[in-house]
């Protein structure tokens, strides 16, 4: 009480008293749902601070993270970035891997259509150092019976033929390099012409006479099997353009197989026919033919290095 | 402690009275004494409001606030004590200390020797002492205590006729000056 005036001190003298009997008596008194009361003045007497500090608390941590805990969200953008371009990178792989899956899927379903042929399953490894030559060299080789002239091909039809053959790679040159050719013949009027390359994406038909009026945009041409390379009825392609020359027709042919994106092909060990690509689709697929003994002499799908 | 001295204030001269040794004490004991026996005997005595009336005594010859709310305050924690047990320790107490300061305030200001200052005065503090009780009761104990009644002004009257003779008797505890 130092240095009040005596009249104040008496009045402080009574606040404190009354407060402490006010005190003693909260103490003493019990609501009965909230029990003592001073339990419940102190309750209410800290609760606002509490309610203050926490909101002052929140607010304050709302501040922090949306403005001084920017650097960071800098640093987690630049690793959330990176994390992206990480995941892109691995969809496009996935991606890739998936239409791998379906082109593999789709090749074995072709080898089981055709157990009972021999053949090999390849994996294209590099293109022909000449841009001038439609050539594709193939992880196959002498190795696993793979010799001269025989003949590529994809489940949409015919690639070109083995014009190499070394101990475990060979070289093909594709259907459309000018110095290749395939017997074929127009599916529906069995007119056999051959086909060949000009080193453009599209194949020509050679030989069709401009009085020839059987040949029309749009028809089919399958291998004839005249060339001894190729079996009968493999899809060679389709007849997009015809135009009149000075003796024959200029007959423009769009290859059945992609030969511009090529990953998987099979090189045929024989000549025996196979089955006709139509007869091949799912809803006329039929069980596997041939047995162990077909089984034996093909090579299964190459394995994904 | 000094026997008497003055307060001079704005031409009034007042004296502040001391007691003999022992005197409040006693009187403070008997009044609680009174205050519980007497009702067994004397239902009607239970108007009284003995320690009050020591309270109020007490604080307007002593003219000291501090001493007056904190004799108040014990006279009414010793009340409370003795009370049953609906009344917590502290609803008289209070009381008492606001009437003792009070008191002891208008002690200090007012010649309070004069039987109908004390009758008028101890009037007024047993009004506002019975207020008291209402609003500690209302507020604190959550009963429903009227804040005026006519039992309450008879109460008043008679505790004021009453105090005129009581203090009477204890100006004799006085110490001569």
């Amino acid at each position: 009480m130092v240095g009040l005036p005596s009249r104040h001190r008496s009045l402080f003298l009574l606040g404190g008293v009354v407060l402490l009997q006010l005190l003693l008596l909260a103490v003493q008194i019990r609501r009965d749902s909230q029990g003592r009361l001073i339990r419940v003045w102190t309750v209410g007497a800290v609760s606002p601070f509490e309610r203050a500090g926490a909101h002052g608390i929140s607010h304050i941590r709302e501040t922090w993270n949306h403005y001084f805990a920017l650097q960071n969200t800098s640093r987690e953008n630049e690793e959330l970035k990176r994390e992206n371009g990480a995941l892109k990178l691995q969809i496009t792989q996935l991606q890739s891997k998936a239409s791998e899956a379906d082109r593999l899927a789709a090749l074995l379903k072709f080898r089981q259509t055709n157990m009972d042929v021999p053949m090999v399953a390849a994996r294209v490894i590099g293109w022909s150092a000449d841009s001038t030559s439609q050539a594709i060299y193939l992880d196959r080789g002498e190795r696993d019976g793979i010799r001269r002239d025989m003949g590529v091909i994809t489940p949409d039809g015919v690639v070109g033929k083995v014009i190499e053959s070394y101990k475990d790679t060979s070289q093909v040159l594709l259907l459309t390099d000018k110095d290749s050719g395939v017997g074929a013949m127009l599916v529906d009027s069995r007119v056999q012409k051959p086909v060949g390359g000009t080193g453009e994406p599209l194949l020509v038909m050679k030989y069709v006479s401009n009085e020839d009026t059987s040949v029309n945009p749009g028809d089919r041409i399958v291998t004839s099997g005249i060339d001894r390379i190729f079996p009968r009825d493999l899809p060679v392609g389709t007849i997009t353009d015809i135009k009149p020359g000075s003796t024959f027709k200029q007959i423009r042919v769009r290859p059945a197989a992609n030969l511009e994106r090529l990953d998987e092909v099979f090189v045929l060990l024989t000549m025996k026919p196979l089955m006709k690509k139509d007869s091949a689709q799912p809803n006329s697929a039929t069980p596997p033919a041939g047995g162990p003994s077909a089984a034996a002499t093909s090579p299964a799908l190459p394995e994904k290095p | 402690m000094n026997d008497t001295f003055d307060i001079r204030s704005s031409e009034l001269h007042i004296e502040v009275h001391k007691f003999r040794a022992g005197a409040i004490i006693f009187a403070t004991a008997f009044a609680l004494v009174l205050q519980a026996f007497l009702p067994i005997y004397f239902p009607k005595a239970a108007i009284l409001d003995l320690p009050l009336l020591i309270t109020i005594y007490f604080g307007l010859s002593r003219r000291n606030p501090s001493t007056g709310l904190l004799l108040g305050m014990a006279i009414g924690i010793l009340q409370d004590s003795l009370s049953g047990p609906t009344v917590p320790l502290g609803l008289y107490g209070i009381a008492k200390t606001v009437i003792g300061y009070l008191a002891s305030s208008i002690g200090a200001r007012l010649d309070t020797e004069h039987p109908a200052a004390r009758f008028a005065l101890t009037f007024a503090f047993f009004v506002v002492h019975q207020g008291l009780i209402a609003l500690t009761r209302r507020l604190l104990l959550s009963q429903p205590e009227p804040w005026f009644t006519m039992h309450l002004a008879v109460a008043a009257l008679v505790n004021a006729l009453v105090a005129v003779f009581l203090f009477l008797l204890l100006d004799r505890l006085r110490r001569p000056s």
